[in-house]
Parts: C-alpha cells; sequence; structure tokens
C-alpha cells in the first residue's frame, strides 16, 4: 500500500513561500514524476513528503494516516539520493543492510534479504567492496538495493540518474521501469528531463515555482497541455509557439504546434522561411528553419532522412488538427 | 642566461638554507635547554662549558627523587586525558548540531565561542580563584579539568565543525530515512566518517591541554598540580638554577614532544584542514 495524499501543503523558507498551497494525490502502485525546470520547487516538494523538509502549513497523508509530524524513517518510504548518500566506510552488504539492522532485525534474515536483492540487482559479486570501488551505475544500484530491503510503501527517487553518463541513463530508467512494473510499489520520482518524465510516468505532475501546472499521463501532456509552460516544457524537441498575426488567423492569442506536426515542401504551403541547420540523425532529421511569418525560429522534426541544406528556401504546413491553441492567460482553449 | 641561473640557484640553495635556518633557529632554544639539563648548576652559568662539559644525570635523579616529578607528570595526564575527553564529549555533539541542523543564530554562536578566545584570562583571575575557593574546589582535578575543557572547547569545535561540514548532507539524510536515532547518526555515520578530523582535534586538544600553563599554575598548589607547576616551581625562590629548571622543562614537555614527533601527519591536516581544500 501507499497512497500518498498532500493538502494544502505550503513551504516558506524565511519570508520566501517556495510552494503556495498545494493539493496533490499518488494512488497506490502508480509511478509518479515531479518535472520542471530547477528551482521549481519539485525537490522541496519531494523532501517533504520524505520528511526531510517540514511542511509550513498542510497535511501529508499515506495510507490514510497522517505523517506530517511523523519522522522521515517512521513513513514507511524509501529514498535513492542523487549523490547515492552511501555509506563510505562501509562495505556494499553492510549498506544494504544498514536499514533492516537500524530495524533491530535478526541478522540471519538480514544476510537472506540482503543476498536477494544483491541478486536482482547483479550486486552480488560486489558484496564486500566499498563504495569508492564501484562504478557510478554499481553505487546507484546499491542505493537502490538499500531502498528495496526496506520493502517501504514508497519509493522516492530525488533525480537519481543525473550523475550517470547518458548511455548509463538509459539503462538504469529502464531497470527502474521494470522494477515499478514488477514490484508494483508506488514511486515518486523528481527529474529536470522530461524524457525520462515522459517514458517512465504512470502520471506526471508538471511543476513550475511551486505551483503545479497539470497532472496527467504522459500522452495527456503532450495531446492536451493545459497552458502555455506545460506545451513548451514536455516534448522534444519543444513545441513551436508563436502568437500575434498568424496565432490570430488560428483565432488564438497563442498558438502551437509541435516539430513532428509540420509538414515541408520545396515548392509550396503555408510558411515560407530559409533552412539554418538540419540535423540528421537518421531515424529523424531536425531542420531548424529561420525567416518565417511564425518568427525567427522554428523547428521541424521529419522522419527519416530528407535533403535540406543551409540555406534552401523550404515551405512548412501545419497539421491542422494537431495545432494547440490558448487564450491571453496561456490557457488552452 | 646568467639571471636565469642566479635566479634557480637562490632557489635551488637559498631556500632549503632559509629554511633550515629558520628551523634551526626555533630549534636552539629547546637544544640549548636540553643541552643545559644534562650539566651541573655551576657548569650551566659558565660560558667556557657551552658546548664541551662533563655531562651529568644528577639533575634528572634530583628530580624524581626530591621533586616528585612523577606526582606531576601523572596530574599533566589525568588533566590533559581527561580535559580532551570532556572538550570531546561536548564539542562533537555541539558541532554536530552546527553542522547539520543549523539556524539563523549559528553563525553568531561560532564567532561568540571564538570571543571568548579574546578576552585575557588575567581579567577573570581574581573571580575565578575566589570562585574556586568558595565552592571549595580550588587545586581539585576536577577544577583544572573543568577549566581547561572550556578553555579549549572554543577551539574543539571550530576544528570539528569544520571537518563535519565537509560531510555530505545527503548521507546524514539518508540515515534519517533508514531510521538512525540521533545518537545513531553520530556513532554509525558521523563518527567513522570524521575519523581522522577527530584524531586530529583531539591531538591538538591534548597538546594544548598539557602546555595550559596560566590556569594550571594558579588553580593549583599540590593536590592538582601539573608539570607547569613544576617548573613554575623551580623558577624563583633559590635562585636560578639553570641546570635543574633545564631537566624539570626536559622533562616536562618530552612526552609532548615526542607525541607530537609521532603524530606530525595528523597534526598538520588537523591544523590545514578546510583551508587547503
Amino acid at each position: 500500500m501507499g497512497r500518498i495524499v498532500l493538502n494544502n501543503v505550503t513551504k516558506s523558507f524565511g519570508e520566501t513561500q517556495v510552494i503556495p498551497p498545494l493539493d496533490l494525490t499518488i494512488e497506490d502502485g502508480e509511478f509518479a514524476v515531479f518535472v520542471g525546470p530547477s528551482g521549481c520547487g519539485k525537490s522541496t516538494l519531494l523532501r517533504m513528503i520524505a520528511g526531510l523538509e517540514d511542511l509550513t502549513s498542510g497535511q501529508i497523508e499515506i495510507d490514510g494516516d497522517d505523517v506530517t509530524q511523523v519522522p522521515p524513517s517512521k513513513r514507511g518510504l524509501a529514498m535513492v539520493f542523487q549523490s547515492y548518500a552511501l555509506y563510505p566506510h562501509m562495505t556494499v552488504r553492510k549498506n544494504i543492510a544498514f536499514p533492516l539492522r537500524m530495524e533491530g532485525m535478526d541478522q540471519s534474515e538480514i544476510d537472506k534479504k540482503v543476498e536477494a536483492a544483491a541478486k536482482s540487482l547483479n550486486l552480488s559479486d560486489y558484496l564486500d567492496r566499498k563504495p569508492a570501488a564501484l562504478s557510478g551505475g554499481q553505487r546507484q544500484r546499491v542505493a537502490i538495493g538499500r531502498a528495496i530491503v526496506r520493502n517501504p510503501s514508497a519509493f522516492l527517487f530525488d533525480e537519481p540518474l543525473s550523475n550517470l553518463d547518458a548511455a548509463l541513463r538509459v539503462g538504469m530508467r529502464l531497470e527502474i521501469s521494470e522494477m515499478h512494473e514488477s514490484m508494483k510499489t508506488t514511486m515518486i520520482y523528481v527529474t529536470h528531463d522530461q524524457v525520462e518524465a515522459m517514458t517512465m510516468a504512470d502520471k506526471i505532475v508538471v511543476l513550475q515555482a511551486g505551483v503545479i501546472e497539470q497532472v496527467g499521463t504522459p500522452l495527456e501532456l503532450y495531446h492536451t497541455p493545459r497552458n502555455v509552460f506545460v506545451a513548451g516544457f514536455i516534448g522534444s524537441p519543444k513545441m513551436n509557439i508563436f502568437s500575434g498575426s498568424e496565432a490570430e488567423k488560428l483565432g488564438a492569442h497563442t498558438a502551437g504546434i509541435r516539430p513532428e506536426h509540420i509538414d515541408i515542401d520545396l515548392s509550396g504551403g503555408t510558411w515560407k522561411g530559409t533552412v539554418g541547420v538540419a540535423e540528421h540523425l537518421g531515424s529523424d532529421t531536425f531542420v531548424h528553419v529561420h525567416d518565417t511569418a511564425l518568427g525567427d525560429l522554428v523547428t521541424v522534426r521529419i522522419a527519416g532522412d530528407v535533403a535540406v541544406k543551409h540555406g534552401d528556401t523550404i515551405y512548412l504546413t501545419p497539421q491542422m488538427d494537431k495545432i494547440h491553441k490558448f487564450d491571453e492567460q496561456g490557457l488552452r482553449v | 642566461m646568467a639571471i636565469v641561473s642566479t635566479n634557480s640557484n637562490i632557489s635551488r640553495y637559498g631556500r632549503p638554507v632559509l629554511a633550515w635556518g629558520v628551523a634551526l633557529l626555533f630549534f636552539f632554544p629547546i637544544f640549548w635547554m636540553v643541552l643545559t639539563s644534562f650539566k651541573t648548576d655551576a657548569d650551566a652559568v659558565k660560558p667556557e662549558f657551552l658546548i664541551w662539559f662533563t655531562p651529568t644525570l644528577d639533575n634528572y635523579l634530583n628530580l624524581t627523587e626530591n621533586y616528585d616529578y612523577w606526582r606531576f607528570a601523572t596530574n599533566s595526564v589525568i588533566t590533559s586525558v581527561c580535559a580532551t575527553l570532556f572538550t570531546l564529549v561536548v564539542g562533537i555533539p555541539a558541532a554536530y548540531a552546527m553542522a547539520f541542523n543549523p539556524s539563523r543564530a549559528t553563525k553568531d554562536i561560532l564567532m561568540w565561542m571564538l570571543s571568548t578566545k579574546m578576552l585575557p584570562a588575567a581579567a577573570v583571575l581574581y573571580p575565578m580563584i575566589f570562585l574556586a575557593k568558595g565552592i571549595g574546589l580550588y587545586d581539585t582535578h576536577i577544577l583544572v579539568i573543568t577549566v581547561v575543557s572550556l578553555i579549549n572547547l572554543p577551539i574543539a569545535i571550530w576544528m570539528l565543525f569544520t571537518y563535519f561540514k565537509e560531510i555530505p548532507k545527503d548521507i546524514i539524510e539518508a540515515g534519517k530515512m533508514d531510521g538512525v536515532s540521533t545518537w545513531g547518526e553520530v556513532k554509525e555515520i558521523l563518527i567513522p566518517l570524521a575519523w581522522g578530523g577527530i584524531a586530529s582535534t583531539a591531538l591538538l586538544i591534548f597538546i594544548f591541554c598539557w602546555n595550559e600553563a596560566y590556569w594550571t599554575v594558579r588553580l593549583t598548589t599540590i593536590d592538582a598540580a601539573t608539570l607547569s607547576k613544576l617548573i613554575e616551581g623551580n623558577r624563583a625562590p633559590e635562585g636560578l638554577f639553570f641546570g635543574r629548571l633545564s631537566a624539570v622543562s626536559t622533562a616536562a614537555v618530552g612526552p609532548i614532544v615526542v607525541l607530537g614527533w609521532f603524530c606530525q601527519k595528523q597534526l598538520v591536516q588537523g591544523l590545514t584542514f578546510g583551508a587547503v581544500k
């Protein structure tokens, strides 16, 4: 079980309010991702759930119990830190066993659990090493192992992959997703990387300046962003957002079209422009187009390879049903 | 070309010569003290016996036979060991609290603690003596240990604070998530991680306690008197007996010099930690 409810939670540091009143429910077994630019309060929110940060006001419930005043270890949560936060003076075995030892568990029981966790994380050969003798990926696995053995009602991840190199990050991303599939335990995952959010989450919570901009499944956020911020934040490459006369023609104050929803043609189309840079990825081509009616830079994503180069004149045509329209307040219409 | 070679000659020979010069300058009084301790009181003041003399152990024998050296030495050990332990027992939790749970007042508290070191000791001498006599603790171990600990506590807290600050906060927080108690945090995480720093602090505080003279001389007569008092006692009444005085001094600083010699690395690390990282 691990249903987490935040009721009217706020956080201030001195005079500065970093989290204005906020309500959020994370259902049992859900993989929720908090995503937003740095300084948006996502880590603070996670730390408040963990109990490492006090609430200024409001209430946190886990499985119906008010845990607002309950110390971190008594909340039944396990946390994986960005820096791994392993105990450098202990071996991998002792690191993983530590929370169990603190619970006062029987040594033979501890050994059994540690061996099982190590096996599932491919750490069996490293149990007697210290963290300094491990690679970044292995350290992260130890941190996850230390969280798993506690059998928590929810896992909290604070940007756990940002210290890993790109290849390892993709691998660990899959491992964590698979872990969620097999354990079905609630997970809250904080990241600034929207690709991680899109690929892992059941539910994404987009935050900006401590305010929840939108909560939804990855595809809800992609297809129906509630406002301009979410539209611009979710999706890679970013949505092309424009206002002015071109937006007014579409009956909106501001409009947006994703790079993958624009077609290109060399002879004619809605908007004329000049190719700046064409990035050929093999599977896709990202074409950055200058001097269009939409603005100075429009990004277009074309599946497969397309033979355009710097300086070419091309015409862009949006898929009209894929255009997002927003009003003066930036809200979806 | 010539200029370059002159410069490199200076740095090649000049610096070692300068370093040795400074080292000898500092070492000379100790050397002279040790040398004099093996002279008779009469030889000690004669210039012709400055280097060449007939060495004698009389001063040292005199020390143990007539001056009760071992009692003073034992008191010094008791005072230094207990004061160091007391300083750590109070200092570790204090530094821990300030390093990991800082409040807005933490910086001011640290500065305030340091400012107590700026108070001239003489300013509180008489109140201290009256107070000690008033509560019946004059010339007792408990008084000397308390005073010596409190004098060194600010430095200990500052040093420990610097070491503890180096420990990533995440590790302490991971401990909190894993269910360690506050004492467990100190015992299981803080002390093992900051062990080198704690050892350096302990060593330095021990040396300061051993060398403490101002208060140990003035707050004791016999029972709790340390080696500083022995040196002080040999100074005046019978005129200056340099041989004997040197033997007393050598026997007083000897143990700490030996200790310092073996722990040089720790000490240097302790004094420069944080500053050069």
